[in-house]
């Protein structure tokens, strides 16, 4: 069978593993540690991951966010700049036939979104986009 | 008496706007000491393919005068970069001859002495000849609109747009993208572009709801031109829904998706396109960016942020051409595409300067008889002006100034704020102000001028919010537009700083005291985003005041303190 995307959003939504970790204020630092959470402190690298959003959010409260990882068996979103940064994360089996995933996010601020993604070999990738909450304005 | 005409021909230096070879022939030209309509269009012929380019249109069908920027800040890496040069040393950095016509054409000062001598421009029955012109020269020339066209007058108000789609269908463009056209709301967007005989590009306008792109708008149409193949790639407004009301066009979702573009420069090139053209409504330094991040596009028809300049920019591997606004010029570009790829380049940009260009028959009645059932309501003197009146500049124009009066009498308010746009013809002094040119600068589909309450705080917000939508020193963040525009209201901008220490001193102008971040303000403004904005029509709170004030005019601004430029 031939994955589409609207296939590939249904799949994905079949596992999504929302988290919701209590009500601390939201710091970036907040994100930091979650992040070493993850990761136990390993290093991340860049490169093999790719993280897709607006540059400029057309709705703070729906924002496309889509990310890929070839390889990676689990991804994690977070909004940086959210009351409760972890958004989401994404399990991938051996079956999945790619390892990407599409989803639409709340931001309530210009803030970062990140992607950590968890390789088959255990290394650990990483990804962030600076994406614009703006009350909007008017152009040329 | 000395016709213009005849001024034009014997007076000031010289014509021509020949570009292909660099900054030294402008000089040289400038020796020459007329202007007719021959030398406007004079053309070597060259390659095998022609492009012609008009864009941001804004539904001026006669002539009007047209000021350029004389504020115009580049930031980050554009910082004193093209088209964020003005005036005296735009001219210097061309080899343009003071009060010349090119002078006149593309940048400030001396403005309504040089408009006295050198007239309106624009006008698309003007359009019209050197459109046929050029086909003359070259009959399977691609004609390309880059959008901005079926907004900004009273009858394409009226019409909603038919009236400038009626006038553009005559000239036969080969494809289109857009931005305010979806101000009119999508179902009419949708009627219209139903109709059109030609292809409506859009390769980032995607189906919002499922983020896919849509059946209406198709990304590329490839052109084939005595077996050459091009391919035409759309780009419309990346900001639509944040710029403009995003409630009137719910079902469309934008971006820049440079990743799709890149998508579609592949696809077009695996389809044997030798030539890839970008007909794009990003604005310049968006153009620019992307050029870089995005490879195997030959040229960018560049619209949205209405600069022009005498000689394409080159980004990357990429010639990018913008082509000014309001009729005022078209863009000819002839390209040499040989063994798959682009070998050379020949542009010029076209000034529509409305006396030398004689109008198109055919196409001065098709104009007409658009204006025909709107004659008496459009030609109604409703005062006079003693200034330039003007839009353009990052900060404030004369005619912003005079409707942000508009609205703190009008509404009753302490502060005012009119929207940043760049459309909207200037007046000269000694002008009548008639209805059509009232409409001209405020027509829109959401012209409400609303009465609230903010604080200062909000206030604060609401400048910082604008002031990163001009000058993050990331293309990419920015919309295009200029600085939302204040009355009563003044402040000082340190446009180096990030968001949120831009903006400092702000002073109730009315008082004389610092504005208070706690305190509710008395505000009137228009071109709310926000669904249901209640108010008269910006048009009319300022007919009513030009009406009352009989003569206008309007004194120097200097309530924005500007640094870090």
């Amino acid at each position: 069978m031939q994955l589409t995307r609207r296939n590939m959003l249904m799949l994905s939504t079949a596992s999504v593993a929302a988290t919701a970790m209590g009500t601390f204020p939201a710091f970036a630092s907040l994100t930091d540690d979650e992040i070493a959470e993850i990761t136990g402190g390993a290093d991340l690298g860049e490169g093999a991951i790719t993280l897709t959003a607006p540059e400029i959010a057309e709705n703070g409260n729906t924002v496309p966010i889509e990310v890929s990882a070839p390889g990676a068996v689990a991804i994690t979103l977070f909004a940086d700049g959210n009351p409760v940064p972890n958004v989401v994360t994404f399990n991938f089996g051996p079956l999945s036939a790619s390892r990407s995933a599409s989803t639409r996010i709340r931001l309530a601020t210009t803030q970062n979104v990140v992607a950590i993604a968890q390789m088959e070999d255990g290394s650990f990738q990483k990804a962030s986009a600076n994406v614009k909450v703006t009350i909007g304005g008017c152009g040329g | 008496m000395i016709s213009r005409r005849d001024f034009l021909q014997v007076g000031m230096a010289a014509s021509a706007m020949v570009g292909a070879s660099g900054f030294g022939n402008w000089a040289r030209l400038a020796a020459q000491q007329s202007l007719t309509q021959d030398q406007l269009l004079e053309f070597e012929m060259f390659g095998n393919i022609s492009l012609i380019h008009i864009t941001d249109v804004h539904a001026q069908l006669k002539p009007i005068y047209f000021r350029e920027p004389s504020f115009n800040l580049g930031v980050g890496s554009n910082k004193g970069a093209v088209p964020h040069v003005t005036g005296a040393d735009f001219r210097r950095l061309y080899g343009i001859a003071d009060g010349s016509p090119s002078h006149y054409a593309l940048s400030s000062g001396d403005f309504a002495a040089l408009a006295q001598g050198y007239g309106r421009v624009g006008g698309l029955d003007r359009v019209a000849t050197v459109v046929k012109a050029i086909r003359a020269d070259r009959p399977d020339a691609i004609l390309l609109d880059g959008g901005d066209t079926w907004h900004g007058s009273y009858t394409c108000y009226h019409t909603q747009g038919q009236d400038m789609v009626n006038v553009m269908n005559a000239l036969k463009p080969d494809a289109m993208t857009f931005h305010w056209e979806f101000t009119l709301g999508s179902d009419r967007v949708a009627e219209l572009v139903e109709s059109l005989p030609f292809a409506a590009l859009g390769q980032n306008i995607f189906d919002a709801e499922w983020d896919e792109p849509t059946d209406l708008f198709p990304p590329y149409k490839m052109f084939e031109r005595g077996g050459t193949k091009i391919a035409v790639i759309g780009q419309a407004f990346p900001y639509m829904p944040i710029a403009n009301p995003r409630w009137m066009f719910p079902e469309y979702a934008f971006g820049i998706r440079d990743e799709n573009m890149q998508a579609m420069v592949d696809e077009v090139r695996a389809e044997g396109a030798e030539c890839v053209v970008v007909l794009s409504h990003n604005g310049f330094d968006v153009d620019k960016k992307m050029a870089t991040v995005v490879s195997g596009i030959d040229v960018i028809l560049s619209g949205h942020t209405h600069d022009a300049l005498p000689e394409p920019v080159l980004s990357g591997d990429t010639i990018i051409v913008p082509s000014g606004s309001n009729g005022k010029f078209v863009s000819r570009v002839d390209l040499d595409i040989r063994d798959g790829r682009m070998m050379g380049y020949r542009h010029k940009l076209i000034p529509i300067f409305s006396d030398v260009i004689a109008p198109d028959a055919d196409m001065t009645a098709l104009i007409d008889a658009q204006r025909a059932p709107y004659v008496s309501e459009l030609a109604e003197v409703i005062g006079q002006t003693e200034s330039t009146l003007y839009r353009r500049g990052n900060f404030n124009g004369t005619w912003d100034d005079l409707i942000c009066d508009a609205l703190l009498s009008e509404r009753e308010a302490e502060i005012a704020l009119s929207p940043g746009v760049r459309w909207g013809p200037s007046m000269i002094p000694g002008q009548d102000i008639t209805r059509e040119d009232i409409w001209n600068v405020t027509s829109m589909s959401y012209g409400e001028a609303y009465r609230t309450e903010m604080t200062g705080e909000f206030l604060k917000i609401v400048l910082e919010d604008v002031a990163d939508n001009i000058f993050n020193p990331d293309p990419y963040y920015q919309q295009g537009g200029d600085m939302v525009r204040t009355g009563g209201l003044g402040y000082s901008i340190d446009v180096s700083k990030p968001q949120g220490e831009r903006i400092s001193n702000m002073t109730l102008l009315g008082s004389g005291e610092a504005i208070d971040p706690s305190r509710s303000y008395v505000v009137a403004g228009w071109a709310s985003v926000n669904e249901g904005t209640e108010g008269p029509q910006i048009w009319d709170v300022v007919e009513n005041h030009i009406r009352t004030l009989g003569t206008v005019t309007v004194q120097p601004n200097n309530s924005v303190e500007v640094t870090g430029a």
